[in-house]
């Protein structure tokens, strides 16, 4: 009865998504507050109703209800609960539903904003009704996640073993709430080349409207990337965090466009400039996020991630995204060119450094974009089949990326309209300094030594320093009274802390990308019990290995020490697990956290050693400062996070103070 | 700056190209360059013939794992037959397989064939998903009349 709820549910959200953007519309036609607020409440009832469709669909999950075909496909009685419940957004039909309730739910946050003006919230309302009803339609007619199996077999098939784990269990959901939160970003940006608006007073205010939307995506879209980096490290156990495969190039497209966009939001909200521009990255960011569904579901392009991959249901979203995009892309066509231009500015000042950022963003985009379609371009005009390997990506992204985070730290010290280089140079003088230093010192400290490694050290630490030079600068650290500097950190918008905190902590990624990639040190051989292995400075011997049983695995747990010399043993375990329920083998990695380093273990098959014995192999990687990687990120997106509150403050207060960025 | 144009709009619009021109050269002279030597070529066992991809140069290699092929000639070393059951190529990898690698699934071996037109792999893939199978290896079975859905259909 539960599932059938559920399924009504569905089928009733997509009927309001419907309704939602036809009432929209007319209200908007008729100018009419009435019809409005109805769409208004259309889109929360929609909203509402997917909530109880998932929830249904949980509920089947957690019950182990193998009379829905997709239960039976992706789950098992053994599993654990968190595993169960998670199994709900692990499939095709499952993730399409959580994408249908963050596009609802952020649709239902659009539709009760209440500080947006009637024209341009009830053209969004409609936009975001359409493409609500889009992707319910796809779910209800080509993915129902309620299909119901006869006779119901006994027992589920499983989710796939590497899916169970906990970091991966939390992945989807933050990645699709990023995604999908620029679908608002998207109607807004329709919305506000639907309006028309040609005054130069209604593109600030959209800079200022979308700002938030973007902002909260884009946090999400990080800690989404993060986490599924994390959980590729270690669940995986190839002692790699980035692979430059399809399906991640497909998370970080949207990433880099909201990125972009985040930057041009703050010209077009205080300088009215780049109005086209922020629309056109509005409704690419979104293009990138449905570009990326497609990618990934349709199998088109080989992934080493691949999931839930089905041809023909992929076509269908090529369908949605080509009508959407392409509409949306034909209407910026139309109206762009009458978009006004807004606030004249030198290029030597804080819009041209945000114009500048935007350049590299969008040049490192198209790299990755071209790398990751490359493969289909060449497939359909030639027929050959290749694939576009982790060097170019290496050669083009990376030197594009290193260049715009050199000049990076100058940017928050230019003045808006003209700023003065001299002056910037002078009051980053001391930062570039340390940075150089700390270059130099990273060539000594690190062996072997490398020029590349070395200038990457010295690109990091300049990030931070150049973010913390900015708020010093601010406070006037050391150059005033400490009362006076407390004062004014004090009276320092949450903003202005959120982008030093959000620069730094890219600061923070570059050095352990540039230290782990660099000097990571991989060593593997097969070890009876008893023998031990020696990676860099670390010794890792094999104690034992045992028979584990888990709750639906059987596991062979190896005990190993790693020691260093001078400092104390610590044991890790490493597991090769075995599930029977779908007949495979995972990888659970040990890790020892050494500081900012991690030793990590990988237990292999058994087999033999060289001199005869029975052994298993192993395979250890030393991977220097590999913690700065995933901290990075989680810093970057506290920063995101501290300059959201800062907005939702100043758009309740109404005001708009100065200074703040 | 006497060249520069009256107007400020033309001149803005004159500062944005000489922002965008050297970084789109960039961008596009990196591309460029990189994808001359990334892009790995694709063959299954039966088109990779010694014109197509010589001895040396990487390639990748996908097709199904052979029934029994899979043998430890040494410690560390594994060897197995990829087939397309037109040809079969001998393959020798040094290191852990994935953990999905079983005899009849479809695989993709990175690396490079030697003079003896064996295949020595750098890189074995197999994916997440013990269903999927990569598509090249299932589209080039297909056309080859080779295609079992029960084998390794697309996944759920």
């Amino acid at each position: 009865m539960i599932v059938e709820t559920g399924a009504f549910a569905l089928v009733l959200a997509f009927v309001l998504a419907a309704l939602q953007a036809g009432i929209a519309v007319a209200g908007r036609l008729r100018r009419s507050p009435v019809l409005a607020g109805a769409a208004s409440g259309a889109a929360l009832a929609s909203a509402a109703a997917v909530v109880v469709a998932f929830a249904a669909l949980v509920w089947a999950f957690a019950v182990s209800d193998f009379s829905v075909a997709n239960v039976a496909a992706n789950s098992h009685t053994d599993k654990p609960m968190l595993y169960k419940v998670a199994a709900a957004w692990g499939s095709h039909e499952g993730s399409l539903l959580l994408w249908c309730l963050v596009l609802t739910g952020f649709g239902a946050a659009l539709a009760s904003a209440r500080n947006l003006p009637f024209g341009l919230r009830t053209s969004a309302v409609a936009v975001q009704g359409l493409l609500g009803a889009l992707f319910l339609a796809f779910a209800v007619f080509t993915s129902n996640p309620f299909a119901r199996l006869d006779p119901a077999p006994f027992q589920g098939a499983s989710l796939n073993p590497l899916l169970q784990d906990p970091a991966l269990a939390l992945h989807p959901p933050m990645l699709y709430a990023g995604y999908v939160g620029f679908s608002v970003c998207f109607s807004l940006a329709v919305a506000a080349l639907v309006e028309g608006r040609a005054n130069a007073a209604f593109w600030p205010a959209w800079g200022r409207w979308v700002r938030p939307w973007a902002l909260a995506s884009w946090i999400f879209l990080t800690l989404g990337i993060a986490l599924g980096a994390f959980w590729a490290y270690y669940e995986l156990g190839w002692g790699g965090w980035w692979f430059w495969d399809p399906v991640e190039n497909a998370s970080f497209l949207p990433w880099l466009a909201g990125a972009a966009l985040l930057h041009s939001a703050i010209v077009t909200e205080r300088r009215g400039a780049l109005a086209g521009w922020s629309t056109f990255l509005a409704l690419l960011a979104f293009t990138f996020s449905m570009l990326g569904a497609f990618l990934v579901r349709s199998g088109v392009l080989t992934s080493v991630h691949a999931f839930a991959v089905d041809p023909e249901r992929g076509l269908m979203l090529l369908a949605i995204l080509g009508v959407t995009a392409g509409a949306a892309f034909a209407l910026f066509a139309w109206r762009a060119p009458q978009l006004k231009g807004g606030g004249l500015f030198a290029p030597i000042s804080r819009e041209g450094g945000l114009v500048l950022n935007n350049l590299f963003l969008t040049a490192a985009a198209a790299t990755v974009l071209l790398g990751t379609l490359y493969p289909l371009i060449l497939e359909a005009a030639t027929g050959a089949t290749i694939s576009v390997g982790p060097p170019y990506f290496a050669l083009t992204f990376v030197p594009l990326m290193a260049v715009a985070l050199v000049v990076l730290p100058a940017g928050p010290f230019l003045a808006w309209k003209r700023g003065d280089l001299k002056g910037v140079g002078q009051r980053l003088a001391v930062a570039f300094g340390l940075a150089l230093l700390l270059a130099v010192a990273g060539w000594f400290a690190f062996e072997p030594r490398k020029v590349l490694s070395a200038l990457g050290l010295g690109l990091g630490a300049w990030l931070i320093l150049g973010a913390l030079a900015e708020t010093a600068e601010r406070v006037r650290l050391l150059r005033a009274p400490v009362s006076e500097t407390l004062r004014r950190a004090r009276g320092l918008p949450l903003a202005a802390w959120g982008m030093t905190l959000a620069h730094a902590g890219l600061g923070v990624f570059v050095l352990g990308a540039v230290v782990e990639t660099g000097f990571r040190v991989e060593a593997a051989r097969p070890l009876a019990v008893g023998e031990s292995l020696q990676a860099g400075k670390w010794t890792v011997t094999l104690n034992d290995v045992r028979i584990a049983e888990g709750p639906n695995y059987l596991a062979e747990q190896g005990r190993l020490s790693v020691a260093v010399p001078g400092g104390a043993a610590r044991e890790v375990t490493a597991e090769r697990r075995f599930f029977p329920a779908g007949g495979q083998t995972t990888t659970e990695v040990g890790l020892d956290f050494r500081g900012l380093d991690d030793v990590y273990v990988v237990l292999g098959e058994r087999g033999q050693t060289l001199a005869g014995q029975p052994g298993w192999s192993v395979r250890v990687w030393w991977n220097p400062w590999a913690r700065l990687i995933f901290l990075g990120p989680a810093i970057m997106a506290i920063g995101g996070l501290l300059s959201l509150l800062d907005r939702r403050l100043r758009l309740g207060v109404g005001a708009r103070r100065p200074g703040a960025a | 700056m006497s060249w520069m144009p009256r107007s400020p709009k033309a001149r803005r619009r004159l500062w944005v190209i000489l922002a965008v021109a050297p970084i789109l050269a960039l961008a596009v002279g990196l591309s460029l360059f990189a994808m001359r030597d990334s892009v790995t070529f694709f063959f299954t066992p039966s088109e990779a013939t010694a014109e197509k991809a010589p001895a040396g140069r990487v390639v990748r290699l996908g097709g199904l794992v052979e029934a029994g092929s899979i043998a430890r000639p040494a410690p560390g070393e594994v060897s197995f037959v990829v087939t397309d059951n037109a040809a079969r190529t001998p393959v020798v990898y040094r290191g852990d397989l994935p953990d999905l690698f079983r005899e009849g699934q479809g695989v993709v071996a990175q690396g490079a064939f030697l003079p003896d037109r064996s295949f020595r792999a750098t890189q074995v893939l197999a994916k997440h998903d013990e269903t999927y199978m990569p598509r090249e290896v299932a589209d080039r079975l297909k056309t080859q009349g080779e295609w079992r859905p029960t084998a390794g259909a697309s996944g759920s």
